[in-house]
């Protein structure tokens, strides 16, 4: 059944968002991104996910104050909704339930490689 | 600060592709960053970077999409117009189903026939030199009327090489195409071919596989058509092959050619022997002068040489030749050039002048097609007229949201073009479908011409024709409406609109009546000639050809082993087969002749004594030849069309002299006309005398046996007798009935075309019927209840159509005995057309309107008019 269907880097920008509870705009997480998972994040790319993200009913936006240093313009606020949640969390669980469901001779074998 | 700007240039590009909403928040974002990477590494690193960050911002999500947000245009309307057009055909499901059906029928009839004309004029295209080649034909007068032929003699041919040749590349003399044996080793094959001179092959464009163009120098040798190749050689190589024509000329294979297709003159010659082996095995040729024709000439033009100049300078060039003839003075013949392109569609001649020939059919078939295909625009008018103005309240709504006049008028057009369109490629399939039937039908072999630019262009003119007439009506009627009377509901039908719509059935019907008139004469006609008397009996007769020389030293063996085998009843020879009159003379004379009278040809033909016997014909007076009379070796057996025409009173007895044989000859006695050539013409007279010129051996099979056995025991005689030859013969009856191919062909066609047309007019019918029953529902409810019977109410409605159809009866009855009297004209054994004909179609098209009709009629005369007056 592919109820959510949630991409690896979709998943880090929710969970970003998540993590950035309320300050959630694009360079803010770019940088957060960057910053936990070590690794280059272009604005486009991260923009388009964004716009998939909130099509998909996952995010919700709103705008947000405009600042100096943005040449006024307005910062766009994204926050996770109730639906994203369950995407979030239902990609969470059948990643558990793999997990779990690996026999031990399998993860003790491809450690000891 | 001043220094810290970002590059304009490429914020200017991202605010170009950039979706307009997100715009301004990712333009903030990007300029966030820019100044921090300002802080970080200078302006530069800022700048290659932000660079860098746009230029990987032209992605999917980001750019705008090509239609969108602020456009000009209407694209967003066209969607709308789809999804209400859509709707609008699955609400009226029938008269959709009626409409486009009806409409893909008409085209796929149209595509089918225009298919077949395509091809009837596409006869001899694939010769390279189409456009110059020339075929030599020969015309003079006979009692007042003018005869043309394309048998010529061989010194004509002589002499436009010798004295003519300025106006031709090529004059080329060839035998008429004939069954020849071909042997090799111990294979035996009987093919057709022709004997030509030298440049034929180059001229006609023969498509050499091996050897080449002008390998057929040398006197023994030929040229195999792949088929005959592959028939006699198999895998192995033709080329250098040596073969026996006829059993006596020895050839050797010097080239291999592409087998002509089927529209084209060469078809089925399966082999090309030089003209100098002919004349090599025929030495009497040369002798013959100019009076005995018997080949054809061809011709090619040198470039730039109109046929009309090259024809008007060889015109005399026979009679220069033959003028010292009295009898050819009176005659006078005519050299004229009878262009390829004319081959095939114009080979009738009257009068020395080119009357047409399959033309006619052609434009016979056109005009059907066209018809077919007319009934079925008209449907689709009437049909989209009369349920458009189911919508006037649409456009009402439509007017009153806003919608311009030309927004309803685009679409209304894109709404007819989309049906036409679906229409088309239904016809395309029903086409395809139908393609193997039609080839069976019509003895051809069509595809479909997917390749063809002519095709496509004509099938995208006819689209465009059909959307454009049948959407003209809604598109400007309907659109012009007053929006506040169309929402009040305010019919706008009324005697404008009816009037053309009946027209339009009226033209329906007047084509459909014509067409099963039309029908009817052709079927009437062909059974009329085939139950025609014709003098002998046909049924198990059998000929065969005698090909080789064999035939001739080996005849009596081969006779009395077929008496003895018991399957033969008895067996003759004869100068032609039954089923054709192969020649004809003159120089007849007899008691009582009038001086003046210029020879006419009798059909003659030598027989042996027995063919009385072995073809069954019928004496009206005198007798039989018989074998053991000396005397009746000079006898004559004539037919009554000859006796009427020599004058006699009592014919038995009579002595006639003929310059053929120089002898005197007494008639003996008077058969019935024998139907020998076209059983459409009047009988020839004709001369049945004892000859020697026998080709034809004709069998009677003994009516005990069963054929089958028949036909084997007589197949093992002849290998018997004759190893050297293959066994080929032919069936007198189904000769017979090949002379009815051409006639059957048309009414068969035309049978399924009427059909057609009567059935997309019925439909067309139905699908008014049920519309204005249905317009009608409320009156008919209260005249229910005003006490009206179901049967009035089943008059009241019917009653419309039937005069519509009564008076397309009246315009298609003289139009159709015009035509069809016309057609008749063309055939000397006719029927005359009775006017039970035409009663019966009118009565005929009448029932079909009536029981159309009723379907619906009859349907809404019944129902409630409880419901019909409670619905809106």
């Amino acid at each position: 059944m592919k109820k959510f269907s949630l991409g690896e880097f979709e998943e880090v920008v929710m969970l970003t968002v998540a993590v950035l509870h309320g300050n959630a705009y694009g360079v803010a997480i770019k940088k957060e991104i960057e910053e936990r998972l070590s690794r280059k994040v272009s604005v486009g790319a991260l923009q388009s996910a964004l716009n998939r993200l909130e099509k998909k009913g996952y995010l919700l936006s709103k705008e947000g104050e405009q600042t100096q240093e943005r040449a006024g313009r307005p910062k766009r606020y994204f926050e996770i909704t109730a639906y994203g949640k369950m995407a979030l969390e239902y990609t969470r669980n059948t990643r558990n339930n793999l997990w779990e469901d690996i026999p031990k001779i399998v993860l003790d074998l491809k450690f000891s490689k | 600060m001043k220094e810290s700007k970002p590059p304009g240039f490429f914020l200017t590009v991202f605010k170009w592709f950039c979706r307009p909403d997100l715009h301004p928040y990712i333009e903030g974002d990007l300029l966030e960053l820019y100044q921090d990477e300002l802080k970080r590494s200078g302006r530069l690193g800022a700048n290659l970077k932000i660079i860098l960050d746009i230029l990987m911002l032209f992605r999917p999500g980001i750019i705008k999409p090509i239609t969108g947000f602020h456009q000009l245009n209407h694209y967003g309307m066209f969607k709308n117009y789809f999804k209400i057009g859509w709707r609008n055909l699955l609400k009226n499901k029938s008269y959709s189903v009626i409409n486009i059906g009806g409409l893909a029928i008409g085209m796929s009839v149209a595509i089918l026939i225009g298919l077949w004309v395509w091809d009837e004029l596409s006869f001899n295209k694939n010769h390279d030199n189409y456009e110059r080649i020339a075929q030599v034909m020969r015309s003079g007068s006979l009692n007042g009327t003018q005869f043309t032929y394309p048998y010529l003699p061989y010194a004509l041919g002589e002499e436009l090489q010798n004295a003519y040749h300025e106006d031709f590349k090529h004059i080329i003399v060839a035998s008429l195409p004939s069954e020849n044996l071909i042997t090799k080793a111990n294979e035996k094959l009987i093919r057709s071919g022709i004997f030509m001179q030298k440049g034929a092959a180059e001229m006609f464009s023969f498509d050499m596989i091996s050897g080449t163009i002008n390998g057929l120098e040398d006197l023994h040798s030929i040229f195999l058509s792949s088929s005959a190749a592959l028939a006699l050689f198999g895998d192995e190589d033709p080329i250098g092959q040596s073969l026996t024509l006829d059993n006596e000329m020895a050839v050797q294979v010097t080239g291999v050619y592409k087998d002509f297709p089927q529209n084209s003159r060469l078809y089925n010659i399966d082999f090309l022997a030089p003209w100098s082996l002919y004349l090599a095995k025929n030495p009497w040729i040369r002798d013959q002068g100019f009076m005995n024709n018997f080949l054809n000439i061809y011709v090619e033009l040198k470039p730039g040489v109109s046929f009309h100049d090259a024809s008007n300078h060889i015109q005399e060039s026979l009679f220069n030749k033959v003028q010292d003839d009295p009898q050819m003075i009176k005659i006078h013949p005519l050299i004229h050039l009878h262009p390829m392109s004319k081959w095939h569609l114009y080979n009738e001649w009257e009068n020395g002048k080119s009357t047409g020939g399959l033309i006619k059919f052609v434009w016979l078939f056109s005009l059907v097609g066209l018809f077919v295909l007319l009934l079925a625009c008209i449907n689709f008018m009437n049909l989209s007229t009369a349920f458009s103005e189911k919508r006037a309240k649409e456009v009402g709504v439509r007017k009153s949201v806003g919608s311009i006049r030309s927004q309803l008028i685009f679409q209304f057009y894109m709404e007819s073009f989309l049906m036409v369109l679906v229409a088309f490629i239904l016809a395309i399939l029903l086409t395809l479908i139908c393609l193997n039937w039609f080839n069976e039908l019509s003895g051809k072999q069509l595809e479909m011409p997917w390749t063809n630019p002519h095709f496509w262009l004509g099938s995208l003119i006819f689209i465009a024709f059909t959307g454009f007439v049948s959407g003209s009506y809604p598109a400007f009627f309907l659109s012009a409406f007053n929006p506040v009377k169309a929402l009040k509901g305010i019919s706008p039908s009324g005697k404008k609109t009816v009037i053309p719509r009946r027209i339009l059935v009226i033209i329906q019907f007047t084509v459909s009546v014509s067409l099963i008139i039309g029908t009817l004469v052709v079927f009437k006609q062909v059974q009329f000639v085939k139950d025609r008397p014709i003098g002998y009996s046909r049924d198990n007769l059998l000929m065969v050809r005698m090909t080789t020389e064999e035939f001739y030293t080996k005849f009596e063996a081969l006779e009395t082993e077929l008496l003895n085998s018991g399957v033969v009843k008895v067996m003759s020879r004869s100068l032609s087969p039954v089923s054709a009159v192969w020649s004809s003379n003159g120089g007849f004379d007899w008691k009582g002749k009038d001086p003046d009278w210029q020879p006419e040809d009798f059909a003659t033909l030598a027989v042996t004594p027995h063919y009385g016997k072995t073809v069954g014909w019928q004496f009206v007076a005198g007798r039989d030849f018989h074998p053991q009379l000396a005397s009746d070796s000079t006898g004559f057996v004539i037919n009554e069309s000859a006796a009427k025409l020599m004058g006699f009173e009592d014919p038995v007895g009579e002595r006639v002299s003929w310059s053929g044989t120089r002898k005197n000859h007494t008639i003996i006695g008077v058969i019935k006309d024998m139907i020998m050539s076209s059983p459409y013409a009047t009988p020839m007279p004709t001369i049945f005398y004892q000859g020697d010129n026998l080709n034809w051996i004709n069998i009677r099979l003994n009516p005990e046996v069963n054929t089958q056995t028949g036909l084997s025991k007589i197949e093992s005689v002849f290998n018997k007798v004759l190893p050297a030859v293959p066994f080929k013969y032919k069936f007198a009856d189904q000769e017979y009935a090949m002379k009815f191919i051409a006639e059957e062909r048309i009414g068969n066609l035309s049978g399924v075309f009427t059909l057609l047309a009567i059935f997309i007019s019925c439909l067309g019918l139905f699908g008014l019927a049920s519309f204005v029953a249905e317009q009608r529902t409320k009156e008919i409810g209260i005249r229910k209840i005003l006490g009206a019977s179901t049967l009035k109410l089943w008059k009241l409605l019917s009653f419309d159509f039937i005069i519509l159809v009564l008076i397309s009866c009246f315009i298609a009855i003289p139009i159709a005995y015009y035509a069809m009297d016309n057609w008749l004209q063309s055939y000397e054994y006719r029927i005359h057309i009775s006017w039970w004909i035409f009663g019966l179609s009118s009565l005929g098209a009448m029932i079909i309107t009536l029981v159309t009709v009723s379907f619906q009629t009859i349907k809404s005369a019944l129902m409630n008019p409880v419901q019909s007056l409670r619905s809106d």
